[in-house]
């Protein structure tokens, strides 16, 4: 039964090594960009992955690609660009700041200003309630007299 | 004041809904071409029957063209065979492939059985031209006007609803 499992697991590892293809870097800081870059262009075949995690043929090319250009001493800006030239903003999965992806940068803090906002009236109102008349007891100079002198009888009986 | 607050949850359902409901009739796998009414990049590469031959951009200068881009491994290319067989025959406009990351016997064994609609095949074994283009995946069809500057993409099988829609666009 051992001897089985050890085959089959031998046999289905062959799929995980198929994946992987090895690029030799000459330096760590190139070898840091090329994974910041893979994970954040996206794979323009498969939607939802980037080039790091997909297997489609466009993707291990693109990879190729950035290696390629990485290895030219090309800048990560001109490496966005010419993925952005071929392939439009859909690569980039941290979009551009521009006209069109304002909201995505800024709608989140805007919102978060909006709550902020609401909040703060709301907190306004209720405080400006508490110190309204309705709560406010008026006592003429008789009747604090009288206050005083129960809460000092009070006091004294302990 | 306060009855108008009531309706801020509706006004708030009704946008998300017209939101949700644009978002069912897009088809993410349909990417707008970067290159739109961009030209045609520049490529020197081997045509497909003849090694000797180098097909470059001035080849698709001078009238529109359709290029089309396919590979014997992709079975919707095969789909798609028999129409361009058909455009081809209609002689409305040329007809050009690019052959897309394939083996050269095999892509001419297709050619000569299943028939061969294109005037040239562009031969780009290692997919550089491809990757320029912006091709993400074959098959993949171009209308370029006579200047060579990409009219319109168009991503999957050529359909004849699809050759009608093109057949528009060059007639413009």
């Amino acid at each position: 039964m051992n001897k089985f499992l050890t085959i089959i697991l031998t046999v289905l590892s062959f799929n995980v090594f198929a994946a992987i293809d090895i690029y030799q870097f000459k330096d760590a800081e190139k070898q840091h960009r090329f994974q910041t870059l893979v994970a954040e262009l996206r794979c323009p075949k498969c939607q939802n992955q980037n080039l790091a995690d997909s297997n489609s043929e466009i993707a291990t090319d693109l990879r190729m690609k950035v290696y390629q250009m990485l290895e030219k001493d090309q800048s990560d800006d001109v490496i966005i660009d010419y993925m952005l030239e071929r392939y439009g903003e859909f690569v980039l999965y941290k979009p551009r700041v521009s006209g069109q992806t304002l909201i995505l940068w800024y709608g989140p803090i805007l919102l978060l200003l909006i709550g902020l906002i609401i909040i703060g009236l709301i907190l306004y109102n209720r405080l400006k309630k508490t110190s309204t008349d309705k709560y406010k007891i008026n006592l003429d100079q008789q009747q604090q007299q009288t206050l005083a002198t129960l809460l000092n009888t009070n006091n004294e009986k302990k | 004041m306060k009855r108008g607050l009531l309706f801020i949850p509706l006004g708030l359902f009704i946008v998300l809904g017209a939101f949700l409901w644009k978002g069912l009739s897009i088809d993410p796998t349909k990417l707008p071409s970067a290159l739109l009414g961009k030209p045609f990049p520049n490529f020197k590469v081997e045509t497909l029957k003849d090694a000797n031959k180098i097909a470059t951009n001035t080849d698709l200068i001078g009238q529109p063209v359709l290029i089309n881009v396919w590979a014997t491994w992709c079975p919707s290319c095969r789909q798609e065979h028999v129409q361009l067989l058909k455009i081809a025959q209609k002689n409305k406009i040329p007809l050009i492939g690019l052959n897309y990351k394939d083996n050269r016997q095999t892509a001419l064994n297709w050619l000569e059985q299943l028939g061969d609609p294109y005037q040239f095949n562009i031969y780009d074994e290692n997919g550089m031209l491809g990757l320029d283009l912006g091709v993400y995946g074959a098959p993949e069809t171009y209308l370029l006007d006579k200047n060579g500057i990409i009219k319109h993409r168009h991503v999957g099988v050529v359909t004849e609803e699809v050759w009608q829609k093109l057949k528009g666009m060059i007639n413009e």
